[in-house]
């Protein structure tokens, strides 16, 4: 069966961690970094990718339109 | 498969569209305002508007946001957004004239220009962003705050007896016949995301068929305003915003 795979590119320097991608993401991928960007915020980073379906629900939702999404469909490995 | 196998450009599903430009966002973290941009910018984009929309930016926050949206922009008094957009709107019927406007400036100061624009039924639509306080000046009361709700004017909560009632003007505006689209949206989640851009696509559509105004209500977080954080914000708006202000069309012809 095909799986999807998704990845998202977050861009550090412009999140300001105000974590809403955080809680849209339905699998759990996104959590906010523990090191700062140049401008002191906490930025938004894959921390789960593998379960990441490449959903665009972060993208959506970010208010600073920081992410950029990638989806690609896969044969199950077995 | 690995991450670096995935992000490829033939795999890109989402991206920033081309209209917003590079400019780091002046709005506090979590802010709606960046969300309504970003849908704004996509809508005009898709539907290939950029030389033929003309936005006019009110006082508030939003001010700026001629450094954010590659479009032609116009700055009005406060208030004056819906007086200014008739203007350019009769001088330039083949336009997309839209105005931009938080609570204060619409239902507050703005008052008497949003009513007779739409009752003329200008041509135009009206983005109303509505997060029940003034959120530019420090917070303070709007005509739009809820009963209880604290401000920085009313730090144990909005009274009626002293403070007055809180306004509905989305509803006053839907039986006004010059309108013919008015609905009241939210961006807090990824299926309110989409369903506003689906209600601005639509008001778009609208002025190309010169039906008369538009008018979209998006029900927002202030959460430098309201003191908390922007998850918060929005757990608050749901709770407390959306049964007062409840989602969905009020008019659709």
């Amino acid at each position: 069966m095909a799986k999807v795979r998704g990845a998202i590119v977050v861009d550090v320097e412009k999140c300001k961690g105000c974590g809403l991608c955080v809680v849209a993401c339905p699998s759990k991928v996104i959590e906010l970094a523990r090191e700062v960007n140049a401008k002191g915020y906490n930025y938004a980073y894959m921390a789960n990718p593998e379960a990441c379906t490449g959903c665009v629900n972060c993208a959506l939702v970010c208010p600073d339109t920081v992410i950029t999404v990638y989806r690609v469909k896969t044969e199950a490995e077995a | 498969m690995d991450v670096k196998d995935i992000i490829k450009e033939e795999n890109l599903v989402y991206s920033k569209t081309k209209l917003l430009t590079d400019n780091i966002m002046h709005y506090c973290p979590g802010c709606t305002h960046g969300v309504v941009h970003k849908v704004l910018a996509e809508v005009i984009d898709e539907l290939g508007l950029q030389e033929k929309t003309i936005g006019v930016a009110p006082v508030g926050c939003s001010v700026l946001a001629y450094n954010y949206i590659d479009i032609d922009w116009h700055e009005a008094a406060h208030g004056r957004a819906p007086a200014l957009a008739t203007a350019i709107n009769r001088l330039y019927p083949d336009k997309y004239v839209f105005t931009y406007q938080g609570d204060g400036d619409l239902a507050s100061i703005g008052t008497a220009e949003i009513i007779h624009a739409c009752n003329r039924g200008e041509n135009i639509l009206v983005i109303f962003i509505n997060n029940g306080i003034y959120g530019m000046t420090g917070g303070q009361m709007a005509p739009t705050t809820l009963i209880d709700m604290p401000t920085s004017t009313t730090p144990y909560g909005r009274k009626t007896e002293f403070n007055g009632h809180p306004l509905k003007i989305t509803d006053i505006i839907a039986q006004l016949p010059g309108t013919c689209y008015v609905t009241r949206q939210s961006g807090h989640a990824p299926a309110a995301v989409r369903k506003l851009k689906k209600a601005i696509t639509k008001a778009f559509e609208n002025t190309g068929k010169k039906k008369g105004t538009s008018f979209i209500e998006v029900v927002s977080t202030c959460n430098s305003g309201w003191k908390l954080s922007p998850v918060k914000a929005n757990e608050w708006m749901v709770e407390h915003m959306f049964p007062f202000y409840p989602l969905g069309d009020l008019k659709d012809e």
